[in-house]
């Protein structure tokens, strides 16, 4: 409009930063319902960097794109959540270091 | 320019925000910063020109999605107990190692970035166009993502069933 | 009688069957009685075919069934009877009977008496067989079926280690010859298409000249047979230790009837042999070789038993001189006189060994002379066949075998001198026995004599090997004639002398003492030669190194199965890996996702380098 626009290296950052934080999240924390949450927040910043992409190109991809990933995390979560249920049924606890004996 | 201003608002919002949640103890607290994380991500959206994308973000993410943590949570009833266990993990010595890989993840990113520049246009895409491309050359992946929804719907289903049946008939066994 | 020469073997094959399975169910007299009377039969049977025989002077071949037919070739079961197959019938089943009787008593205090005669019955059917086979195939069952019974009896007691190995170093060495003889059947079959024996030798004289390639090469790997059955060079090294069997095995098996196998199957394909006159050559010189090589090794001996092995072994050697000169039935002859003479000085030494606690060295005997009359005289007379002392049987046989040596163009005189030294030394080792053993000073008492079931065998044999020099053996029709002309006088008159001075020489040495060997013996050369005599020639030292070390080694590398380390080498490579792979499924979660977190900087590093940084 007046020139003077968001840079795109910008909001790519914003996405980098908030997807290396989810990235951390995920490997410090041992609850699992903190481990579903930081997976969230990487999904999220993927979505970020796609929709940016896309107004950059000035073609709906990008949010066609996020749509995907609204679905993936959805149902991503509608299974982990259930996964949690059966975790804390079976072990008592959401700490997923108890949870490493595999079947078989 | 006050879209610039008010972008750069966000970002920090977003990202405090969200280093908040991933550090919080109590679950609550995370998820009520995960949700301002979301909605400020969802203001940059719609800065950037991505109207549609910005009202799905609230809906879905900052709505149906988080409501769903905040049912879990609830059902576990996890109290005070569990956020000492929480503080208890926190130490640095476990976060150290994760940290310098993330961060040195961080500066591989950046350094992969600052080679593209260019402005984003705020050409807004409508939710028309988006439709469009949804429904014209996206099509199939329309279709593979109800699957995915649709085994979700199935995925948790056996899982929530299993998980109450089993109580009741725990229930059942100790009268 | 003509028609039922079949029972001969039948006879003792059913005692042998009935003693294995009734054996244990019967009493030892009941045992003893039918394993003599079985052989006792069957030497009744062959005296009246004997009879019958000199009467009419008719071969008989007598088809009982055929035993397998393949494409053309169809062995019967089926016997062939000529002078050739009397003389050896006559010698197995009347020497036999005189050990199985001879057996009983010295077998008497022997807790496996059953299985004893059921061995040594089998061991008469299957010499039986061998003999009267009327083709090749047949007598090579007879031929396998004599070496597993002189294995399982040279084993007889098999509770002590030395015994089993001394049965299977008889039993593996022999088949080393076998296994060439069994070659030797195969091209003769499939050249010439047929294994009977009459049939055989007809066909052979027909296809192929005097001195073609295939008759030398047949002839030589029948030869190996002989000579590994028959104790022969350089296969001669399991007799000696053969003499772990009980001593009235090692009479009727090692010393008269199976090591003469070798002998009789030459004599029975000499067909072939004359058309290859090599071959003859070569089975002469490995008989005077031998001869005189196991004559070197008795004189120094000290086993009683040992000295007559090698003495055999020496006089067999004399037997494949005779063959190998074309002296077909004085190598018979000296076959028949061999085994009444050997037979009674085993006998002999078995009624010593019997009368003297087991013991086997010569040294620790003497002066027995008194004290066991019968044993004594037997062993005289036994000896002097053995050194062939005018008048004896061996004297008639030997005789006949150096004078016939002597006429054989080029190398005649040549194994002429070689057999009278053999002679000499012959005469010196079996006289030095007898004057060890039964004169001198005695060093062990005799707990008691020979009873009747001893005596009356070593009588018998004592009057065989006195006047069995003057039989005739039928098989002048088996056997080309010789074309009769003596040699000079002065080398009968050499011949005859040789033994005499033998004799005084082994008298002078070792009864009056009045020549001195002692120097001799302990200067160095003395000591080392008679060390070298007295291990064989180091033979078995030889064969140890040459063949039983590395194959031991051999079995050693391939013990660990060297070929499968290399799949044992990727099992242990998987299993590695697996264990490294296997720490990295920790089931930690936060483990996975720092991996993969360090798997996505590297992959973000690599594609920014790779595509130049222009990402």
């Amino acid at each position: 409009m007046d020139g003077l626009n968001i840079p795109l290296n910008h909001i790519l950052l914003v996405s980098s930063l908030l997807f290396a934080i989810g990235m951390l999240g995920l490997m410090i924390r041992r609850n699992i319902i903190f481990i579903l949450m930081s997976l969230e927040v990487m999904l999220n910043a993927a979505a970020l960097a796609f929709v940016a992409a896309g107004a950059h190109w000035g073609q709906p991809d990008g949010q066609v794109v996020f749509m995907l990933i609204l679905t993936v995390a959805a149902a991503e979560v509608a299974v982990g959540l259930g996964l949690v249920l059966q975790v804390q049924k079976r072990f008592k606890t959401l700490d997923m270091d108890h949870a490493n004996r595999m079947q078989g | 320019m006050l879209e610039i201003v008010f972008f750069y608002i966000a970002a920090t919002v977003a990202l405090v925000a969200t280093v908040m949640a991933m550090t919080r103890a109590n679950a609550i607290h995370a998820l009520i910063y995960l949700i301002i994380s979301l909605l400020a991500v969802a203001v940059i959206f719609f800065l950037i020109g991505a109207p549609f994308a910005a009202a799905l973000e609230i809906v879905i993410y900052a709505g149906a999605i988080m409501v769903l943590f905040v049912f879990v949570i609830m059902m576990l009833n996890l109290g005070e107990k569990g956020d000492k266990q929480e503080r208890q993990w926190l130490q640095p010595s476990i976060w150290a190692g994760p940290a310098v890989l993330s961060i040195v993840l961080l500066i591989e990113l950046v350094m992969v970035i600052s080679q593209t520049n260019g402005p984003v246009s705020f050409t807004a895409v409508s939710a028309k166009e988006v439709g469009l491309a949804l429904f014209g050359p996206y099509v199939l992946a329309v279709e593979i993502a109800s699957m995915l929804l649709l085994a979700g719907l199935v995925g948790s289903f056996h899982l929530g069933r299993r998980y109450l049946e089993r109580d009741n008939l725990e229930k059942q066994g100790g009268q | 009688m003509s028609e039922t020469i079949w029972l001969i073997p039948l006879i003792p094959l059913l005692s042998s069957v009935t003693l294995m399975l009734f054996g244990s169910r019967l009493k030892a007299s009941q045992i003893g009685m039918l394993g003599v009377a079985s052989v006792g039969i069957a030497a009744l049977l062959t005296l009246l075919l004997a009879v019958e025989f000199m009467q009419n002077q008719q071969a008989i071949r007598l088809s009982l069934w055929t035993w397998m037919e393949v494409a053309g070739f169809a062995p019967g079961i089926s016997f062939y009877f000529d002078g050739l197959t009397l003389v050896m019938m006559s010698v197995i089943t009347g020497v036999g009977f005189l050990i199985h009787l001879f057996s009983t008593e010295f077998m008497e205090k022997d807790p496996s008496y059953a299985r004893y005669f059921a061995y040594l019955n089998m061991f008469v059917a299957a010499m039986l067989i061998l003999v009267m086979a009327d083709n090749l195939l047949l007598l090579y069952l007879g031929w396998e079926g004599v070496g597993v019974c002189s294995y399982l009896l040279v084993g007889f007691w098999y509770q002590h280690n030395a015994n089993g190995h001394a049965a299977r170093k008889a039993f593996i060495v022999t088949r080393i010859g076998d296994t060439a003889m069994a070659l030797g059947l195969l091209l003769l079959f499939t050249q010439l298409g047929t294994l009977d024996i009459q049939t055989m030798v007809g066909e052979a004289n027909q296809t192929w000249q005097v001195g073609d390639n295939i008759p030398l090469i047949a002839c030589l790997l029948l030869v190996c047979g002989a000579v590994g059955k028959s104790a022969q060079l350089p296969l001669h090294t399991w007799l000696p230790d053969a003499m772990a069997g009980p001593t009235p095995v090692s009479a009727l098996i090692h010393a008269a009837t199976m090591v003469t196998a070798g002998v009789y199957l030459i004599a029975r394909t000499h067909g072939l042999f004359l058309l290859a006159p090599t071959a003859m050559t070569v089975v002469a010189v490995i008989g005077i070789t031998t001869s005189l090589m196991a004559a070197f090794t008795a004189l120094m001996q000290a086993d009683i038993k040992r000295i007559l092995a090698y003495s055999t072994i020496s006089q067999i050697g004399y037997m494949f001189l005779a063959l190998g000169v074309g002296a077909w039935s004085a190598g018979i002859f000296h076959l028949m006189t061999h085994a009444f003479f050997k037979a009674l000085l085993f006998l002999g030494s078995g009624a010593i060994i019997h009368c003297l606690h087991h013991e086997h060295n010569i040294f620790k005997m003497g002066g027995l002379r008194t004290r066991m009359p019968v044993t004594f005289w037997s062993f005289m007379i036994g000896s002097a066949a053995l050194a062939a002392l005018p008048m004896t049987s061996g004297f008639f046989s030997k005789d006949q075998i150096l004078l016939q040596a002597y006429q054989l163009p080029d190398i005649g005189p040549a194994l002429w001198a070689a057999g009278l030294l053999g002679a000499l030394l012959t005469a010196i080792y079996s006289f030095r026995l007898v004057f060890v053993v039964f004169f001198g000073k005695a060093n062990t008492e005799p707990d008691k004599d020979t009873g009747w079931r001893m005596a009356v065998p070593l009588s018998v044999l004592c009057l065989l090997a006195m006047v069995g020099g003057w039989f005739m053996i039928p098989v002048s029709e088996v056997f080309p004639a010789s074309d009769g002309s003596h040699p000079a006088h002065w080398v009968e008159y050499v011949s005859i002398m040789v033994p005499i001075v033998g004799v005084l020489l082994a008298y002078f040495i070792f009864y009056s003492g009045r020549l001195k060997i002692d120097g001799l013996g302990n200067s160095t050369l003395g000591k080392r030669l008679g060390q070298f005599w007295f291990s064989g020639w180091g033979i078995d030292w030889l064969y140890d190194h040459l063949f039983v070390k590395p194959y031991y080694g051999l079995a050693n590398i391939l013990k660990g199965e060297p070929v499968d380390a290399i799949y044992g080498l990727i099992v242990a490579l998987n299993q590695t890996f697996n264990h490294w792979l296997s720490v990295a499924q920790s089931g930690r979660l936060r483990w996975y996702l720092a991996s993969m977190a360090a798997g996505l900087i590297l992959v973000i590093t690599l594609a920014a380098n790779l595509s130049g940084g222009s990402l």
